[in-house]
């Protein structure tokens, strides 16, 4: 049982078609195990979150009631692009595992809506927010190292509260880039293969093991994705991040959920009464970041 | 490239007497076992071992399935008749011809001896790309050979072409989709019953075969209702060679009129996509209007909307425009007027 499905081209030559479609399963299992994985940990055996040290009363009395966490152009970029995705993914895999309709026509168009969204993404985040708040930095390297070692019950300080995405969050943005990404990309070169409204129909645009590489690619970031997926609704319906997937409907979260969690030092807020001048030099203000 | 050799590859035969028999060894073998009704479509295949299942089981030792018997409403043909039979039985000449006219053209005489309506329907698609076994979208894999700039494609599709442009190849197909014809099932759920047109599916739906049957599913009979029983009857098939060949395309319809006028109608072409075609949009264009060369003209117009040549296909646009304005205006009209 291989994990690609192989065929002989015309010339002979052994070419890739596909991954094998079990890998469906292995995916959806795998997020499947994770969650509840995850799920008895968090119920039987995770402790407390300790950070290290507290916020002030000052601080928090400057704190809005309501912390701005996410724009509207941000929040309709990230709903766009789940309808998108699941659109995708439930066309590209329900027809797989027996349900069978039109799917193409529909893949093809939220492929289309995915890559317009991503794009405009890229551009957004790269130019009108704070573009490295989702990248890990040194201290979410370090805190993760303290992290772990408190796991293994090794003496460690605590960590510092998170800046606005904690590193976990930064990792699944990671890997969601590079499973995207791929899924794009080839998604975009596929369309080359099918009738679109965007160019003219180019079979050859490739050579047969070019296009065996990139259907096995998109199909690996396909089913990376349900796991992927699986993943990130499971943290956005758990209970202890509801003001996060809260903050992504509604724009903020609460005051009490951001000085618990976040460091204001590391993610500051504006607050209405606030300006560069008046802040006294004590806490950077003023960097409201809309991601 | 596939080579047809004289020896059959190895795989376990059954030869079930019976429905259930059948059944059984079907749902036990599931996607290993191959159906085989006459033989003409399987040998090819197991032959050039492009298919290889570890199983077949034949059907011709069934009696079941045999046999055209008259019913409370029309007429129920065993899948496992042959061709020959249905052609010249009685109750199918006298009552629903179409079917027998269509029947009549498949192939050569000596295949339809052996050849069945079963197996006339279920047949899989000519495309030579796929039947070479190369590794096309139909064969599971990720292009169409045909569906290329220099791709050998004149006998392909014209409509509804999704991925892959292979055609369905059945004569008796349209005929039966005319006359409103359904399709017995027996599927591992109990049996199922299908509409004639609602049996057969494109490559938007599954790209790897050309009806709904499931491994474990099996054709059994046609029902053909007596609705259309002595319906003014039209069939005509064109291909390259007036015997022994697939159609290029071929029309079937089931008209009623009155006072001139066509009260109803039931029209189907084949060869023209992935699925025989019902013409729904004509049928009710057509509906109230007087059944001549220029109503005929307006549907054969109607049929060919959204028509897509390939590169050495586009004779089947006029070619289909015309089957249809004759089944509906007749023949006597020899010009088109466009």
């Amino acid at each position: 049982m291989g994990f690609l499905e192989w065929a002989t081209s015309p010339w002979g030559q052994r070419v890739p078609i596909h991954i094998a479609w079990f890998l469906i399963w292995v995916a959806a299992i795998a997020g499947l195990l994770f969650l509840m994985v995850h799920a008895s940990y968090v119920r039987y055996f995770a402790k407390r979150k300790e950070f290290a040290g507290s916020n002030s009363p000052l601080l928090a009395a400057r704190i809005p009631e309501h912390v701005p966490r996410h724009s509207l152009t941000a929040r309709l970029f990230h709903w766009i692009m789940a309808a998108a995705m699941f659109t995708l993914l439930f066309t590209a895999f329900l027809p797989k595992v027996g349900v069978q309709f039109d799917w193409v026509t529909y893949h093809w168009i939220a492929g289309s809506v995915l890559t317009v969204s991503i794009l405009f993404h890229i551009i957004h985040a790269s130019f009108f927010m704070d573009f490295w708040s989702i990248w890990p930095d040194s201290i979410d390297l370090r805190d993760a190292a303290r992290r772990i070692r408190r796991f293994l019950g090794k003496p460690a300080p605590p960590p510092d509260r998170f800046a606005k995405y904690p590193l976990e969050n930064k990792l699944y943005h990671g890997a969601i880039i590079a499973a995207g990404l791929s899924a794009i990309v080839t998604g975009v070169f596929m369309m080359f293969r099918v009738r679109t409204i965007f160019f003219p129909r180019n079979p050859y645009l490739f050579g047969d093991m070019t296009w065996g590489m990139m259907y096995v690619l998109h199909g690996l970031a396909g089913v990376g994705l349900i796991a992927l997926i699986m993943v990130h609704v499971y943290f956005g319906l758990r209970p202890e991040k509801r003001p996060i997937t809260k903050s992504m409907i509604f724009g903020s979260m609460s005051r009490d959920f951001y000085l618990q969690e976040h460091d204001p030092t590391r993610w500051p807020v504006e607050t209405p009464s606030s300006s560069p001048k008046n802040s006294e030099g004590a806490e950077p203000e003023g960097l409201t970041d809309a991601g | 490239m596939a080579v047809i050799r004289d020896v059959m590859p190895a795989f376990d035969l059954f030869q079930p007497s019976s429905i259930a028999d059948a059944q059984k060894l079907l749902q036990q073998h599931g996607a290993d076992a191959w159906v085989m009704a006459g033989g003409l479509d399987s040998f090819d295949w197991l032959k050039d071992r492009i298919k290889r299942p570890k199983v077949l089981v034949d059907l011709s030792g069934i009696e079941e399935l045999k046999g055209v018997r008259a019913t409370s409403d029309g007429i129920e043909i065993g899948a496992m008749t042959t061709l020959t039979e249905v052609v010249n039985n009685p109750l199918v000449k006298q009552h629903y011809g179409l079917l027998a006219q269509g029947a009549e053209l498949a192939a050569s005489p000596q295949i339809r001896n052996q050849g069945t309506l079963g197996g006339n329907v279920t047949q899989d698609a000519r495309c030579w790309y796929y039947r070479a076994g190369w590794p096309c979208y139909r064969a599971g894999g990720n292009i169409c050979y045909a569906d290329t700039p220099e791709g050998r494609n004149r006998e392909h599709a014209i409509l509804h072409a999704d991925r892959c442009v292979a055609v369905n190849p059945s004569d008796s197909a349209p005929a039966l989709i005319a006359l409103d014809a359904k399709f017995v099932l027996r599927t591992p759920k109990g049996e199922r019953i299908v509409d004639a047109e609602n049996y057969f599916i494109g490559p938007e739906i599954d790209i790897t075969r050309l009806h709904i049957l499931q491994p474990g599913d099996l054709l059994t009979s046609i029902r053909i209702p007596s609705a259309w029983a002595g319906a003014k009857f039209y069939f005509e098939k064109v291909r390259d060679r007036n015997v022994w060949d697939f159609p290029l395309l071929n029309v079937a319809s089931a008209m009623f009129v009155s006072n001139g006028s066509i009260e109803r109608m039931r029209i189907a072409v084949n060869g023209a996509a992935a699925r025989p075609l019902r013409l729904k949009a004509v049928e009710d264009a057509v509906r109230g209007k007087p059944a001549n060369a220029a109503t005929g003209e307006m549907a054969g117009k109607l049929a060919v909307q959204g028509a897509v040549p390939l590169q050495f296909n586009a004779y089947k646009i006029p070619l289909m425009r015309n089957l249809v304005k004759r089944a509906i205006g007749g023949v006597e009209e020899p010009t088109w007027a466009s």
